[in-house]
């Protein structure tokens, strides 16, 4: 156990198979149900692994894909996303929004290859500070089972996290994602209530979409590449790509650059320079 | 020399306070480990450990230290802020800190308490939390709290027993009061009963009094006929719009809003052979016979309750409809206020009239009897005379069929008692097995089955009374979406919590009670009625409300006015302004940070708990130390 304790001290870079290895995990919990069940937790002496780490917000809602989405990014192993029970939310309605946007965070780390179960929603009550430490366990334990995220190992991975944290702060999908749950309750303008699964259909594709645009800008940004080569490393048909090209070429997104020989290579370019 | 509260672009000056809470923490975590490690890290000037930081000392303690090293933000690494962030963030504000710059980092609750065998493990994870609290904090920003006046005038919808009492409670503050009522006259249902339960006063004479004082109080304007027809703004300045008929809308502002809309009776179409005979009516319609006076001459009287209730056509229990038929099969039992319409002389006529009873409810009756004289409860009250304000025993045979008799408390238990000691019978029947009303050569007969003999058997009766449960008012959808307050599944409009905030919406200045959030009797809806007149008053006697500054801030040139946030809000704090843009009404807002995860331009930051504090935070926990 020391000899663990000490690996962490000095900050090895730890890859999979590594014995030292613990997985690191980030909970955001609502402040009204998830906060205080974990509080809860610690009244009653349940005890659960020290892995997590936790952060409070007022409410799961608050919880957008991008804040999970950078934090994968960032090395995360695992995190868990605490609310209230359906309808009893503080806020109402804030945690069926919260399941719309764990939906798309799932998809997005889906095309991402990262395995969805690195993502866990949980809904906590107050008075559920037993269940909570039984979810931290098994989280904890099946996070063990996975090995440590690719990440920090493997930079198309890297590369694809961040495509897909650029396509979750796309306007289609966040106006999709944000509607979501009205348009299912409520119905649109006109009172009409969507068909859910063709949502569903709706959102996958878009997400797929915005997916793959975020990363030929992703992967563009490291390197010009052609577009043959963007449709190997992404491993998907050459018009598809050329599609998005043409797309992000007209937001000027992207840009032609010096054409080696017969076959251009594109560019991410960033408008007003910032970076 | 620099004000502690200035804060701009100087470098943080961060003072960490680390609490043994005794041994609660101290004795799973090497606090002094953690102390030492804490001031370590960037912008922290200062780190200490305190035995209790909560105590007199330890509070003190933080406050010279602000002074003494020009600290900016504070961090206290020890309990839970859901018990402790306020103690602290006044001992901040009190040393000069704005509360806004203090973190609190949990090493209880959420490290010590959860990791007791662990010591190296918890220490660890305690410094990733510290370092978690040091990252948000630098990022942290002074906020001002929104204040808004409040207009010191109330609205309560609905003047049945509920909002008349809670109009009269404001009124006798000295609050102006506008109350709305859409029926022409105040009184609501009670006004259509007859008696009432344990009381010998009729409904009438019980309502009258409460009508009378809400017209002559001066500071109740009265809206009858009339509805809300529309409602704009928030706690402390709304701007309403009455209804009347075909009357011009009259506009009225108002600080707080009580919602006190009623219930209604379910009708029992297609239950128990409801309309198919005159016999068979509802416990409302029973009481309107017998103000009418128009009951017909009855032997016999079958009470069905739970009709439509508790997984018919409602899922619920309405709770009250045992202790009404209890009520009201007493009655009958006695024949109080005659209301049997068997007058003296009649009675002689009603007994040459009484042929042999069935065999059937012959037996039934030897055999109550029997069981009644085992347990030793055959004594003179029985006998029903000479017992005070009550005519003659009626002679009437009342059979309550219930599934379990919801008699509760203490009052309504001794009005149970009461009953069977007028030989009111309580028959039980199991959910799947429904008594079953059916006419035969134009009598109504009531077969059930016998729980304790095992078989079918059959009643007959001359009217069944079916106890049908308070079911949410028709048009209750309408006012919850003009007041944006939610109704539960049930169509009852729901309050904030139940146990903690029973008479509040989540909503701050709207509060709700009596039958309209659910089945209540009149003490109850008065007392709720009371306690919402209370928490309204808070408000409009402040004459102010202060708002935690944890709202949304829309970037108005990043806006394109797609609506998307005003959508999603649950209280309504987002409106497009003249130019289409988005904007917060700051006294509305709640924090959630759903129209912030929500817009798809960006355009939403959450103060307080904005994406660079919260990644900040959550990207401090994966560091390697
Ligand atoms: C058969 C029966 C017998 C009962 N017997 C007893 C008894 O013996 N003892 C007892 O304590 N309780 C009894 N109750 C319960 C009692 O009726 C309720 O407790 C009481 O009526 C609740 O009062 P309230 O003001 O909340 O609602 P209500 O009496 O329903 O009053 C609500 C008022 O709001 C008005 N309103 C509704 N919607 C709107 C709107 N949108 N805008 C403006 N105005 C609106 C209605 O017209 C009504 O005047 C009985 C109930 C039933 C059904
Ligand atoms: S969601 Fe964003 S862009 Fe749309 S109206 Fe609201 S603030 Fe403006
Ligand atoms: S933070 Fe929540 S309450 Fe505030 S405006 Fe946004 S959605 Fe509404």
């Amino acid at each position: 156990m020391t000899e663990k304790h000490h690996a962490a001290h000095h900050g090895k870079k730890k890859v999979a198979g590594d014995k030292e290895w613990e997985p690191k995990i980030v909970g955001f919990l609502c402040n009204w149900c998830s906060y205080a069940g974990a509080d809860l937790c610690g009244v009653s002496r349940f005890q659960y692994p020290t892995n997590i780490r936790l952060v409070r917000v007022m409410c799961s809602t608050r919880v957008s894909p991008h804040l999970v989405l950078d934090v994968f990014g960032a090395g995360a192993d695992g995190i868990l996303i605490g609310g209230c029970h359906l309808n009893d939310c503080h806020y109402m309605t804030g945690n069926f929004h919260t399941e719309k946007r764990v939906n798309l965070m799932e998809r997005l780390l889906r095309v991402a290859g990262i395995d969805e179960a690195r993502l866990r929603l949980e809904w906590v009550s107050a008075s559920e500070g037993e269940k909570f430490s039984k979810v931290v366990k098994e989280f904890t334990e099946e996070m063990q089972k996975l090995g440590p995220s690719k990440v920090c190992t493997d930079d198309m991975v890297k590369a694809k996290v961040a495509a897909a944290d650029d396509a979750s702060e796309t306007f289609r999908l966040k106006a999709l994602v944000g509607k979501e749950f009205n348009l299912l309750t409520k119905g649109n303008a006109y009172g009409d209530k969507l068909d859910p699964e063709k949502l569903t259909g709706i959102i996958d594709a878009a997400t797929e979409d915005e997916f793959e645009r975020a990363l030929i800008l992703e992967l563009a940004r490291i390197r010009p590449m052609s577009v043959k080569q963007l449709g190997k490393v992404m491993d998907i048909p050459t018009d598809r790509i050329l599609r998005h090209i043409v797309l992000l070429r007209q937001n000027s997104e992207i840009a032609m650059d010096h054409p080696e020989g017969f076959t251009p290579v594109y560019k991410t370019i960033t408008i007003g320079g910032e970076q | 020399m620099p004000e502690n509260t200035s804060t701009e672009k100087e470098k943080p000056r961060i003072g960490v306070f680390i609490c043994h809470c005794g041994s609660n923490i101290g004795g799973f975590v090497d606090v002094k480990a953690v102390t030492e490690y804490a001031s370590t890290l960037p912008d922290v000037a200062y780190a200490t450990d305190n035995l209790y930081t909560c105590a007199e000392d330890g509070l003190n303690n933080i406050k010279e230290t602000i002074k003494e090293h020009n600290l900016d933000r504070i961090i206290v690494a020890s309990c839970t802020p859901r018990t402790h962030a306020p103690l602290f963030q006044r001992t901040c504000e009190a040393a000069g800190v704005n509360k806004y710059m203090f973190t609190f980092v949990n090493l209880r609750e959420h490290c010590s308490w959860v990791h007791m065998k662990e010591k190296e493990k918890a220490t660890q994870k305690a410094k990733d939390l510290v370092r978690m609290g040091v990252a948000r904090a630098r990022f942290l920003e002074p906020q001002e709290e929104t204040r808004v006046d409040v207009t010191p005038t109330a609205l309560v919808v609905g003047g049945g027993v509920s909002g008349m009492t809670a109009a009269l409670s404001l009124a006798n503050m000295g609050f102006p009061v506008h109350l709305v009522e859409k029926d022409k006259e105040l009184g609501g249902f009670v006004r259509s009963l007859h008696a009432l339960m344990m009381t010998t006063k009729s409904a009438n004479e019980t309502i009258r009094p409460l009508i009378d004082k809400v017209n002559a109080h001066k500071n109740i304007t009265q809206h009858l006929s009339s509805h809300v027809a529309s409602v704009e703004g928030f706690i402390g300045n709304y701007d309403v719009s009455i209804g009347g008929d075909g009357a011009e809308p009259k506009e009225v502002k108002v600080g707080t809003i009580i919602v006190a809309t009623g219930a209604v009776p379910l009708v029992p179409d297609g239950l128990f052979g409801y309309k198919e005979h005159p016999g068979i009516i509802t416990s409302s319609e029973f009481e309107e016979l017998c103000n009418k006076k128009e009951l017909p001459r009855l032997k016999s009287v079958a009470f069905i309750q739970c009709a439509g209730a508790r997984g018919q056509k409602v899922s619920y229990c309405s709770r009250i409809c045992c202790n009404v038929a209890i009520k009201s099969a007493i009655h009958i039992a006695e024949n109080r206020d005659n209301i049997l319409g068997v007058t003296e002389e009649k009675a002689a006529e009603a007994g040459e009239a009484v042929e042999e009873p069935a065999a059937e409810k012959k037996a039934e009756e030897e055999g109550s009897e029997r069981r009644r004289r085992r347990r030793g409860r055959g004594r003179q009250a029985e006998d029903g005379a000479g017992e005070e304000g009550a005519a003659p025993s009626s002679g009437v045979e009342v059979t309550v069929f219930n599934r379990d008799v919801m008699a509760y408390g203490v009052e309504n238990e001794l009005e149970f008692n009461k009953a069977r000691e007028k030989r009111v019978k309580f028959v039980r029947y199991g959910p799947d097995n429904l008594p079953k009303v059916s006419v035969k050569d134009g009598k109504l007969e009531v077969g059930y089955f016998h729980e304790t003999l095992k078989m079918e058997r059959t009643m007959p009766v001359d009217m069944v009374i079916l106890s049908t449960p308070l079911v949410a008012q028709p048009d209750a959808a309408t006012l919850s979406q003009l007041l944006k307050v939610p109704l539960g599944q049930d169509g009852f409009f729901q309050e904030a919590h139940v146990k903690l905030r029973p008479v509040d919406f989540a909503t701050d200045g709207v509060y709700v009670c009596g039958a309209c959030r659910g089945p209540a009797d009149i003490a109850e809806s008065v007392s709720q009625a009371a306690g919402a007149a209370s928490r309204a008053s808070i408000p409009l006697a402040n004459g102010f409300v202060q708002a935690e500054a944890l709202t949304s801030v829309v970037d108005e040139t990043k806006c394109t006015g797609c609506g998307t946030c005003v959508e999603v809000c649950p209280y309504s704090a987002l409106r497009k302004n003249d130019e289409g843009i988005s904007e917060v009404i700051a006294a509305a807002c709640k924090g959630c940070g759903c129209c912030g995860a929500t817009c798809p331009e960006g355009a939403i930051t959450m103060t307080h708990y904005t994406d660079q504090q919260l990644l900040a935070e959550a990207k401090a926990a994966l560091e390697e130390v």
